[in-house]
């Protein structure tokens, strides 16, 4: 029983160790990233990618609703807890699309505080619908985030690096939310997480007084 | 459809313009350097790399050779004969198809791979060679170009082809989400430009 225990754990533990190194590997090799990108300079490129990425940051309804779709994520284990953040991106880019390409979205900013209350609810009540009703949920109002915010370029800024930050940004905001969303496994954490979403709703309450008013 | 793509790249197509970064190392190095600061490029490089590394072994193994190689030979296409576009409707669509592959999990057969990462590696050639060539510095700077594509390529696709199931291929399947929708917003951008 031992053996069997052993030679089964063996391949496993081979896996775990070889990935480990491959990790240690392409740490290392990040490592290296600032060195080219300070000999160049290219400060108009880094200028796109840091607008980019600042730009979902500094919107506070942005942000709030960003990391509740990662809280809620969490709160709903896997395979949403993955889901969500890999589609959230290519819905929020597709509203950005047709922001580009002049298409109206009625009620943009009344959506983005609405996108706040409806995810901090589902997350203060530990809601768990299906995943492909949570998934519709998310990926509606991910248009609204992306059809507002993902077509503000500053002028002689790389399109394509405002792009990517903005993407980046959005995807980390989203991870900073699944990981406060972790500490829902344990008892004192999981009240933590629900007055986390408590807070994302009050909040968009706020948001959608300010868009109405 | 195909004439549509067509007609559309030509005219989203933006003039060539040499844009070659100065490493002050010779031109071999200016061509490393020129993949590591063209996004598109890079972009390019790394989806097909997690692509051919989720595929498997053989395929992350067609793709190591197949794409810098067409890429070299897009690349002297292009220096030959420059052409007045860098086709970023083409260029980006290479990317947003590989990043959306990815992020699928999509099961692409390995000859599938090795196809498209020789369109992409012709396409992404091409256009370098058509820059490049007007700097003067086509063959040493392509050379580096697809050095660093080879090993790039090489390294990505070896780390994802090791990687055990869970959380490490689920990240590489947010990377590529996050290509596709750079993509995506990237249409938007060309298509602004043009009207």
């Amino acid at each position: 029983m031992t053996m069997n225990m052993k030679r089964a754990r063996g391949p496993m533990t081979t896996n775990m160790k070889r990935w480990k190194f491959h990790a240690v590997l392409g740490a290392a090799m990040l490592a290296f990233v600032p060195t080219i990108a300070l000999a160049h300079q290219e400060t108009g490129q880094t200028a796109g990618f840091l607008s980019g990425f600042m730009h979902p940051i500094s919107g506070f309804d942005h942000v709030l609703a960003m990391v509740a779709v990662g809280l809620w994520g969490a709160v709903l284990g896997s395979p949403a807890i993955w889901v969500l953040p890999v589609a959230f991106p290519v819905v929020m880019a597709f509203g950005g699309l047709m922001g580009l390409l002049g298409i109206p979205v009625p009620g943009v900013e009344i959506g983005i505080a609405v996108s706040a209350i409806v995810l901090g609810a589902m997350v203060l009540a530990q809601l768990r619908p299906p995943l492909w009703l949570a998934a519709t949920l998310v990926a509606f109002f991910a248009i609204f985030h992306g059809h507002a915010h993902g077509r503000e370029l500053p002028e002689g800024t790389s399109a394509l690096l405002y792009s990517l930050g903005f993407v980046v940004a959005t995807g980390l905001l989203h991870l900073v939310g699944i990981l406060l969303g972790e500490a829902h496994r344990w008892v004192a954490g999981r009240q933590v997480v629900r007055a986390a979403g408590g807070g994302v709703a009050l909040a968009g309450l706020f948001f959608l007084w300010r868009a109405i008013a | 459809m195909p004439k549509l793509i067509v007609a559309l790249a030509v005219v989203v197509a933006t003039p060539a313009h040499a844009h070659l970064v100065e490493t002050g190392f010779g031109a071999f190095y200016d061509g490393i350097a020129h993949v590591a600061v063209t996004p598109s490029d890079l972009l390019v490089v790394v989806a097909l790399a997690l692509l051919a590394g989720q595929g498997g072994t053989r395929a992350a193994r067609y793709a190591v050779f197949a794409l810098p190689v067409a890429w070299l030979v897009g690349g002297l296409i292009g220096a030959r004969w420059p052409s007045v576009a860098t086709l970023p409707l083409l260029t980006t669509l290479s990317f947003a198809i590989a990043g959306a592959l990815v992020a699928l999990n999509a099961r692409v057969r390995d000859m599938g791979v090795t196809v498209f990462a020789i369109v992409t590696g012709g396409l992404h050639g091409f256009v370098n060679g058509a820059t490049m060539a007007p700097a003067g510095v086509g063959g040493l700077a392509l050379g580096g170009a697809v050095s660093a594509i080879f090993f790039l390529t090489a390294i990505l696709s070896a780390e994802v082809t090791a990687l055990p199931a869970g959380w490490p291929r689920i990240a590489v399947r947010v990377a590529g989400s996050w290509i596709a929708a750079t993509g995506l917003l990237m249409f938007g951008w060309l298509a602004q430009s043009v009207s």
